[in-house]
């Protein structure tokens, strides 16, 4: 089984080592197998796009937390230019489950926040596998408080599994730290635009998802609590998480159906991780267009709708 | 009877044979935390706080705000917000029909109520969180009403005092429910720059996404004694980190030390020290006449009877 395809991408990985043998072959002697090849490759195009037009909400998760999925700091560096990092809470440490920076967007300073889970085993430790702790969520807001005195939009990028679940995470009040960034958020005098790029899982996503604007990747997924999650509080069992993805509504549709997404950014076929450099200028292209829409806001009306778009989650449109 | 009941002595046995005793169901009440048997009426006068060991029971938030407020001038708000499932959500139950359950087990349509009314002849107004009702959880109607009882509190000046008690946000309304979160954070974000003092008490147990949000933006933050409140579970943190966790971790004294709150208020003085505060953040002076009262039905110590022969009802479980 090839680990870089998730199990029900099974077939398509059959076909692409199938591609892959032709090829070897080919290249090494005179038979020309090219037209074979062109054959099996829009062969496995057409699974692909069959396979992903109907994607179950929990294949959705899983292609969120592909291990190839692409992390914020892919984005990063292909979206922003002038990246300088800036890191620390000033008060305890340093948290790199969290990114901070500033960077330009198309010409134009903005502050970006983003959530990494780490590629390498020796990365995913260092960045605690995406799960922030309360000085990952102190950074952002001294960050994002800085970026409203100077007048910087704010990007977000969210990915991660959750806030971190631990005894030091615990005493240091990662609850406190949440709910501070959910409150000052609501009223920062600065644009912000929230991309899910992978996984939002609960309070730890939201924690840098207030704002102006949500966006969710096609197969990025958004949830109060992992399907794994509410399975086991449900049914008592993880095998469960299917039913519970299907039942909490995770995907982007169904979100923006509820009014809480304002839009679904496209997905290469097959998923972001199949064409990273195509996935990130989409998302340029989308930030640099919606920014530009909210930059021609007066402040005051942008406040007001972001305060008016928070009390409205949950009534009938 | 087996050789076993043969030998377990007869005053162990009568304990778990229900007709044996003539008590009348509910006059009695085992306190979770020490096993005393507590006699019911007494029990009431103690606000449901232990008078052999000082245990806080849990309470209905109908009486957490009748044993806070003062008598007159009550009026309840938000009302007419009611619970929706916009998700149509469904496992094992509907949610519609978890719902129905939990609104006839705790004769509550959702699991907040609000109130205006006075504390110690000062204008406030409350909200309590509904523990019984679907384990206190945040979603769309809870949300709403504490936003619109912080609107009210905005509008008259009023300060606000949350009693929280809480597993989280609930599930079965998915992420409307964690909107409620950036909801009810954003609401009370207006309170503070208005300079109207919000006062948050949390109750055992305060977990999750309100634990995240409107529980600990308070300008206090208080805590009722022994009461566990944290972000994550101790389960989720245990499987987490592999290793136990330390005794009284997530608990209220845990929670001075590390600086998340401001005070452990006693039950029962708890209208004396709130008022106290709020008296002296909106300068007014409280008027101590009701709780005084309230002082002098309380200082007798009730008889404590032994277990072994009377019935108990379920009480409440606590982990330790």
């Amino acid at each position: 089984m090839n680990l870089n395809y998730l199990d029900f991408e099974q077939p398509i990985a059959e076909l692409e080592a199938k591609i892959e043998e032709l090829q070897l072959v080919g290249s090494g002697n005179a038979l020309n197998l090219s037209d074979e090849i062109d054959r099996l490759k829009q062969k496995s195009d057409k699974l692909t796009e069959s396979i992903y037009s109907s994607l179950t909400p929990w294949q959705i998760v899983q292609v969120a937390r592909h291990p190839q999925r692409p992390y914020s700091s892919d984005y990063i560096s292909r979206i922003f230019d002038d990246w300088d990092e800036l890191h620390g809470d000033r008060h305890f440490g340093d948290d790199n489950a969290i990114i901070g920076g500033v960077g330009r967007l198309n010409g134009k300073p903005v502050m970006v926040i983003g959530e990494e889970k780490g590629r390498s085993v020796k990365e995913k430790v260092y960045r605690n596998f995406g799960m922030p702790k309360p000085e990952g969520y102190r950074k952002a807001l001294r960050l994002m408080e800085m970026a409203e005195r100077f007048n910087m939009p704010i990007i977000t990028l969210i990915d991660t599994p959750g806030a971190y679940p631990g005894i030091d995470s615990e005493e240091r009040g990662i609850s406190e730290s949440i709910a501070q960034n959910l409150a000052v958020m609501s009223r920062l005098k600065t644009p912000i635009i929230c991309t899910v790029i992978g996984e939002g899982s609960s309070g730890g996503a939201l924690a840098i998802g207030v704002g102006d604007q949500l966006n969710m990747l096609q197969y990025s997924t958004y949830f109060v609590i992992s399907p794994e999650g509410c399975a086991n509080i449900i049914w008592k069992t993880v095998e469960k998480a299917p039913l519970a993805a299907e039942a909490m509504g995770v995907t982007s549709s169904v979100l923006e159906d509820l009014g809480i997404v304002d839009e679904t950014i496209a997905e290469p076929m097959g998923g972001a991780h199949r064409d990273l450099d195509a996935m990130a200028a989409k998302l340029k292209e989308s930030l640099i267009a919606q920014l530009d829409t909210l930059q021609d806001v007066p402040l005051d009306e942008l406040l007001e709708k972001r305060y008016t778009r928070l009390m409205n989650y949950g009534k009938e449109a | 009877m087996s050789w076993l009941d043969k030998i377990v002595p007869s005053v162990v046995r009568s304990e778990g044979q229900k007709n044996s005793s003539k008590v009348p169901e509910g006059l009695w009440k085992k306190c979770p935390k020490c096993d005393a048997v507590l006699y019911r009426p007494d029990l009431d006068t103690h606000l449901e706080v232990c008078p052999k060991c000082d245990h806080h029971m849990r309470i209905t938030a109908r009486k957490r705000l009748d044993i806070f407020l003062d008598e007159e001038n009550r009026e309840e708000i938000a009302t007419d917000v009611l619970p929706v499932d916009r998700l149509k959500f469904k496992d094992i139950k509907k949610y519609k029909d978890r719902i129905s359950i939990a609104q006839k087990k705790t004769g509550e349509t959702d699991a907040l109520i609000a109130m205006k009314g006075q504390l110690q002849g000062i204008d406030v107004v409350t909200v309590a969180f509904e523990f019984a009702f679907h384990g206190g959880s945040m979603g769309y109607a809870v949300g709403e009403r504490f936003t619109q009882a912080a609107n009210v509190a905005l509008a008259e000046r009023r300060p606000l005092i949350c009693f929280s008690a809480t597993g989280g946000a609930r599930m079965q309304e998915a992420l409307i429910s964690l909107m409620q979160m950036a909801k009810t954070s954003a609401v009370i974000e207006r309170l503070k720059q208005a300079g109207i003092p919000y006062i948050s008490i949390m109750t055992d147990p305060v977990y999750g996404g309100v634990s995240a949000s409107l529980a600990l933006l308070g300008d206090i933050n208080a805590a009722e004694p022994g009461a566990r409140a944290g972000f994550a579970g101790p389960n989720i943190i245990e499987q987490t980190i592999r290793q136990k966790l330390p005794k009284g971790f997530q608990r209220s004294e845990f929670l001075l030390e590390h600086g998340a709150i401001d005070m452990i208020i006693h039950r029962k003085e708890m209208r004396d020290r709130v008022g106290s505060l709020i008296g002296k953040f909106t300068n007014q002076q409280p008027s101590l006449a009701s709780s005084d009262d309230l002082e002098s039905d309380v200082v007798d110590a009730v008889d404590v009877v032994e277990p072994a022969n009377v019935d108990v009802d379920t009480p409440e479980k606590t982990e330790d």
